[in-house]
């Protein structure tokens, strides 16, 4: 790789470093004030994150990374109110929250729709919690369905869609209750690559179109670099911010862009950070080397 | 017939036709079994009937005697030079023929015995109906919202779930004096065993199964503002309703084990009574018709609702 005819990742093209500092001067809906999770189990202790500080600006989207382990799932977990901290807290809009809440939708790696209710009824779910009239909510319910073009659709039953329709659905359930948050765990990660380039496309598309901040967790550094304003990198053991990335793409983002010289460099960057922490632990993860096949299911590795 | 192939593959597909093969399978093979041991005079038939008693005297036709013993008389007679007796291979008194069953079946349904509370098996029958009726309802009015909530509330579960398995391992029957000293001779004892061998299996059986929803509908529920109440009518309810459905079938099944001993209670009364009645005076044919008809009664709603079942819940992959 000549990596050193790429451009440094850090320097952010013109329109890219205005539209940041234009963010940054908007207001801070998530706030993740010192926050430290310990799981016990036992007289074993497992330190899952250690005092991570960050701040989510409005109509931001925030892609996190890190390798698996380290903490990802926790911590958008404890966002959602799932997990409670052992240390710091968590404020929306200047608020403290305490559980989960409509302010903070969620969109899971699994598919959880609702499977007794049909589609319409799923997005109705959210907005009805909200104390909008049955009637009401089926009309927009409807017009979310329409905008991701799914309103055919609506009287199926989940498991009469394919897994993308499905976390189509889930994205415009979870937006339809109004949530000031969006947080996603993985949620394409069991989808094909088409597939994951089109939803790609969807969540940016509706995110462009309405007031919601996204936090969106992957361990597909492709997929973070494409859509994220910046990416938070968490190191593992214990889990900690390592470093917070301002990707250096202009907007609206296209596919074209996957191949240009700044998003090669902050994937080749972010790859590298990755290994460097592959290295110096010593426990049994998913590292290619030393893996020992047993001979009999060797094969030649001569061409014929 | 590949599907019927495939049906024999551990967790093998099916299709209709295969279902409908085994489903007149299952009822077929074992009437032929019955049929074949009943009128296959070489299979089984370990007794003989006599039919004339020849020259032994303590003999009498219409007697059954085992096969051996009606041999060593025949060849007692033919050294003696008398009339051999002659018999027919037959079953025991206790195995009577399909035909015999179902003439039986059918006298029972005609014909009206004058003794006892009940005159008619429809009668003694329709009795036991109403018990286990009552019995599941009553059960059920308790175990389901109590299940349910020790199910979903980790105070209720704590709280409650020791006494309910104190209680379990009390088999119903030793609650039966005490049932009859409180509640009197007739039918509320009776509904009481019911309810008591009901309940307690119910209460552990349906909190299981609402602590087995899956825990991730209930976070999305959460995160999208549902919580309490709510959470529990919109979201814990409509979920375990299938699962809810299919052990409400397995209880009802379960009450029914109960309905002889609560029979026995008191006076007693319905099939119970009818079935000790006839077993008294040696009509097993009477009896079988009794057993055979809780046993189609039995079958047949547990169909039916298994049918409505896979009307009711097309979202659940096992109904579909
Ligand atoms: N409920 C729990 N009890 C105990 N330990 C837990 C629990 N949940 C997570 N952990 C631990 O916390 C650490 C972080 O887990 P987490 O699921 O957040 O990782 P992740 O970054 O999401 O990983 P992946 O990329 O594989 O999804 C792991 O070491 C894990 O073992
Ligand atoms: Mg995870």
């Amino acid at each position: 790789m000549p990596q050193n005819s790429l451009p440094d990742y850090r320097i952010l093209p013109l329109d890219v470093a205005e539209r940041m500092a234009h963010i940054k001067q908007r207001e801070c809906v998530l706030k993740i004030d010192h926050v430290g999770k310990v799981f016990t189990q036992k007289r074993h202790q497992t330190v899952a994150l250690e005092d991570i500080n960050f701040d989510i600006h409005r109509r931001e989207f925030v892609c996190v990374v890190g390798p698996s382990g380290c903490g990802k799932s926790t911590l958008i977990r404890i966002l959602a109110g799932l997990e409670d901290t052992t240390s710091g807290r968590i404020l929306v809009d200047g608020q403290p929250v305490n559980g989960p809440g409509p302010d903070r939708g969620m969109v899971f790696q699994k598919y959880t729709l609702f499977p007794w209710m049909d589609v319409c009824r799923n997005v109705m779910f959210g907005i009805e919690m909200g104390g909008t009239s049955k009637t009401e909510a089926r009309r927009e319910a409807m017009q979310w369905l329409q905008i991701v073009g799914l309103e055919q659709f609506a009287t199926s039953f989940p498991h009469q869609l394919s897994g993308g329709m499905q976390q189509r659905v889930a994205i415009v359930r979870a937006l339809a209750a109004r949530p000031r948050v969006l947080l996603m765990d993985e949620s394409f990660s069991a989808l094909d690559a088409q597939t994951r380039l089109k939803m790609q496309n969807y969540l940016m598309e509706i995110w462009r179109k309405i007031d919601i901040t996204i936090v969106f967790i992957t361990h597909d550094l492709d997929e973070a670099i494409y859509l994220a304003d910046r990416i938070l990198v968490l190191k593992p053991r214990p889990g900690r911010v390592e470093e917070v990335i301002e990707v250096p793409l202009s907007r609206p983002r296209r596919a074209t862009q996957m191949t240009s010289d700044e998003f090669l460099a902050t994937k080749a960057h972010l790859e590298a950070l990755i290994r460097s922490f592959g290295d110096n632990t010593e426990e049994t993860d998913e590292g290619e080397e030393d893996f020992n096949i047993p001979l009999l299911t060797l094969v030649t590795d001569k061409a014929e | 017939m590949p599907s019927l192939a495939a049906s024999w593959r551990l967790y093998g597909r099916t299709d209709r036709t295969a279902r409908g093969v085994f489903g007149i399978l299952a009822v077929l093979l074992p009437l032929l079994t019955w049929s074949a041991v009943s009128y296959l005079p070489f299979i089984w038939h370990p007794q003989i009937l006599i039919t004339d008693p020849g020259g032994e005297d303590y003999l009498e036709s219409g007697m059954r005697m085992k096969r051996a013993d009606f041999n060593r008389a025949v060849d007692e007679m033919r050294a003696k030079k008398l009339p051999a007796p002659q018999g027919i291979a037959t079953n025991p008194v206790y195995f009577p023929s399909p035909g015999e069953v179902l003439s039986a079946f059918a006298h029972a349904f005609t014909s009206s015995a004058p003794t006892g509370a009940e005159h008619s098996i429809t009668q003694a029958f329709g009795h036991s109906i109403r018990i286990i009726f009552w019995g599941f309802v009553i059960s059920s009015l308790i175990g389901v919202p109590l299940g349910v909530l020790c199910g979903a509330l980790p105070a209720m579960a704590r709280l409650i779930e020791p006494s309910v398995d104190f209680f379990r391992y009390l088999p119903a029957p030793a609650f039966g004096a005490l049932a009859v000293a409180i509640l009197g001779i007739y039918d509320a004892p009776k509904i009481a065993i019911i309810v008591i061998g009901t309940l307690f299996q119910q209460i552990l059986v349906i909190a299981n199964t609402t602590r087995k929803l899956d825990f991730a509908l209930i976070e999305a529920a959460r995160t999208l503002g549902a919580r309490g109440l709510r959470l529990l009518f919109r979201v814990v309810i409509p979920g375990i309703l299938p699962d809810l459905y299919r052990d409400q079938r397995i209880l009802l099944g379960w009450a029914w084990t109960y309905l002889i001993v609560a029979e026995l209670i008191g006076t007693s009364s319905g099939i119970t009574w009818f079935i000790t009645q006839q077993a008294r005076y040696q009509h097993f044919d009477n009896v079988y018709a009794a057993m055979a008809l809780i046993g189609i009664v039995g079958l047949g709603t547990d169909m039916v609702l298994g049918l409505l079942a896979r009307k009711f819940f097309t979202w659940k992959r096992e109904n579909a």
